[in-house]
């Protein structure tokens, strides 16, 4: 904290927005001693999300290794049961143990996810940086253009639709779900690497870099790359949580993962004609999905704040 | 301004040849065209070629994509390889349930959004901001089928008070519908409510920095007064965006909704057609969605001059 100390107010109390401008002038506003502050400590959102995140993949590693059941062992004798030491979360209509089958949905949500995201990324940043490379000059501004303009027609497909058609043209199941996503996420992830990469070129490095005779690519992948990483990486992690919410509202309607492969949508949905007797089988996939998503939501958040001081000097979420 | 309008038509008619084009690519090159998907994996091929001939399939793609665009600027959106009907009474019926969920489910969503996050923003510091954006964090993370059955669960098994399932159309009852239309509205807006009122609140945070209102409170303003006369207009463009696209989001999760409560909407007759390899149909529905969702895309940019007088004089 020793550096701080030559500050005209402690750093650990919030700004107050209105007092910020005048008391420091323009330019030399608080973001200084703001970000100061943000590297050293963990937001709550960041510890909070980060928590989740882990508890699902600890999860479906876990599966791998052990569940307390076989999922695909039928019990009739054992059918609908409540919480007991034997199913610590119960059973389902065919006696299958929802604690066993909640740790096989993971897998599959964070497969679906990963693969998703791993599409939308891998796809979308290099669209996003050769958007605003060639718009730089005046012969490629046309083909930036048209790259963000393609860009804005595959928003009008959002995730679950473009699953559906996939659904429709291909077999309903994980695949043509995870890739569906994927390419609805796409647009996202140019957009980021778009704007960041616009900011990182009208840097003195980057005019630096140029007068060095530099290339381009050299440049790309020298400067911009790691300086929109961060914002690539937030863009992820809220990608994530969409690609849980697409799965699952897949599964849910029956056109993503297939019966027999657990998946906490398609238990929801089953859980549906119990409801009045068996809530609890609906409430342990809902709050699964539910966790899943606030999760990666807060991971993002605060890895935003993080990455982007501009946001944590707001004071904002 | 009218070169805003024009360019903005512009490019949602380009925007819309585009999409018809990739939708028509989807159905007709991907493995298995419309005929053997309707005819399932071990049709022969003979059957394949019939069905074909009789639907005009057996034309070169490019004279099928401008029968399918022909007609439906002619208000038909062609007839069903499965059930043999034609497709646009099953479109047009159903698009209407689809639009009272979706509309009434965004007002509301504005409705509780808009106040809840002005407060948030205006009572950052304290508890009652903090647990409003801690809600609605929370919030965007539950499904909007989750708060479905959760709804379901209290007010409908628990509580009797709304029935668990069902549509009725206004004309056959108000009563009947409005208990109907409850549950499957509120549970489409509560998830974007949460959403809204997160941006509600950061619009305003942002508006409450500007240096008009530090002179407005300057003048002897409450901050209250002063965000209500000079900042509301200013946090509404932000928040018109997120709208919009809020409702496009709406229109598709509406699909899992209808489900849910067994109403008859777009998204039941797409899910229905999915499940029937009717490829004819789901190419006509997904096509209305879509124009549907560039409508709103193009309704929220000719607002923007409407609020914002500066993009106005910019264009």
């Amino acid at each position: 904290m020793s550096e701080h100390q030559d500050q005209p107010f402690d750093p650990n109390l919030p700004v107050r927005v209105d007092d910020a401008g005048p008391a420091t002038g323009p330019n030399a506003g608080p973001a200084i001693p703001q970000r100061g502050r943000g590297r050293r400590r963990l937001s709550a959102s960041m510890i909070i999300g980060a928590s989740l995140v882990v508890l699902v993949f600890a999860l479906a590693l876990l599966s791998f290794i052990w569940t307390p059941y076989d999922p695909s062992v039928i019990d009739p004798a054992a059918r609908l049961q409540s919480s007991s030491l034997d199913h610590p979360l119960g059973t389902d209509r065919f006696g299958r143990d929802t604690l066993t089958w909640i740790m096989y949905g993971a897998r599959i949500t964070l497969l679906v996810g990963i693969v998703a995201v791993g599409i939308a990324l891998l796809v979308g940043t290099p669209i996003g940086i050769i958007a605003a490379l060639f718009a730089q000059y005046p012969w490629g501004m046309w083909i930036g253009a048209v790259i963000m303009r393609a860009n804005d027609i595959l928003l009008a497909f959002p995730a679950l639709l473009l699953a559906i058609i996939f659904a429709a043209v291909f077999q309903p199941g994980t695949g043509p779900a995870m890739v569906a996503v994927g390419i609805a996420a796409i647009p996202g992830f140019a957009r980021v690497a778009r704007s960041g990469t616009m900011q990182v070129l009208s840097s003195e490095y980057v005019r630096a870099a140029r007068a060095s005779n530099r290339s381009t690519p050299a440049i790309a992948v020298v400067h911009v790359l790691p300086n929109i990483a961060g914002m690539v990486i937030v863009q992820a992690s809220v990608a994530f949580a969409i690609s849980v919410l697409a799965e699952a509202g897949l599964s849910f309607l029956g056109l993503g993962t297939q019966p027999p492969v657990p998946s906490w949508g398609r238990m929801l949905q089953e859980s549906q004609q119990f409801l009045s007797t068996h809530p609890e089988l609906a409430l342990w996939p809902g709050l699964c999905i539910a966790l899943a998503v606030l999760g990666f939501n807060l991971l993002g958040d605060g890895l935003r704040d993080r990455f982007d001081p501009k946001m944590e000097a707001r004071g904002d979420g | 301004m009218p070169v805003y309008l024009l360019s903005r038509a512009a490019q949602f008619a380009v925007a819309l040849f585009v999409a018809s084009v990739v939708i028509f690519a989807m159905m007709s090159f991907l493995p298995g065209n419309a005929a053997q998907v309707a005819l399932g994996t071990n049709a022969t091929p003979e059957a394949v070629a019939a069905l074909e001939a009789r639907y005009g399939l057996d034309e070169p793609p490019l004279t099928r994509y401008l029968q399918w665009v022909g007609g439906m600027l002619g208000g038909d959106f062609g007839t069903s390889y499965v059930t043999g009907a034609p497709i646009t009474p099953v479109i047009m019926n159903s698009v209407q349930v689809t639009a009272i969920l979706v509309v009434c489910s965004i007002v509301l969503a504005v409705v509780i959004a808009v106040p809840l996050g002005t407060f948030a923003a205006l009572e950052q510091r304290n508890w009652i901001g903090m647990t409003i954006s801690a809600l609605s964090q929370v919030g965007i993370a539950v499904p909007n089928f989750l708060a479905a059955i959760i709804l379901v669960m209290i007010f409908s098994l628990g509580l009797g008070w709304f029935p668990s399932q069902g549509w009725m159309a206004p004309i056959e009852g108000v009563g009947g519908f409005l208990a109907r239309l409850v549950l499957p509205v509120v549970s489409l807006a509560l998830v974007q409510a949460a959403i809204l009122t997160r941006y509600v609140r950061s619009a305003v945070l942002d508006v409450m920095r500007e240096d008009y209102i530090r002179t407005a409170r300057a003048k002897g303003l409450t901050r209250t007064r002063a965000l209500f006369v000079h900042g509301l207009r200013n946090a509404a463009i932000p928040v018109i965006t997120v709208a919009g696209v809020q409702l496009a989001t709406l229109l598709v999760g509406a699909v899992i909704i209808e489900q849910v409560f067994v109403i008859p909407g777009i998204g039941s007759e797409l899910v229905r057609a999915v499940a029937n390899r009717d490829l004819v149909t789901v190419q006509g529905i997904v096509m209305v969605l879509v124009m549907l969702v560039l409508v709103i895309n193009l309704i929220v940019d000719l607002l923007y001059p409407i609020v914002d007088p500066r993009i106005r004089s910019a264009a």
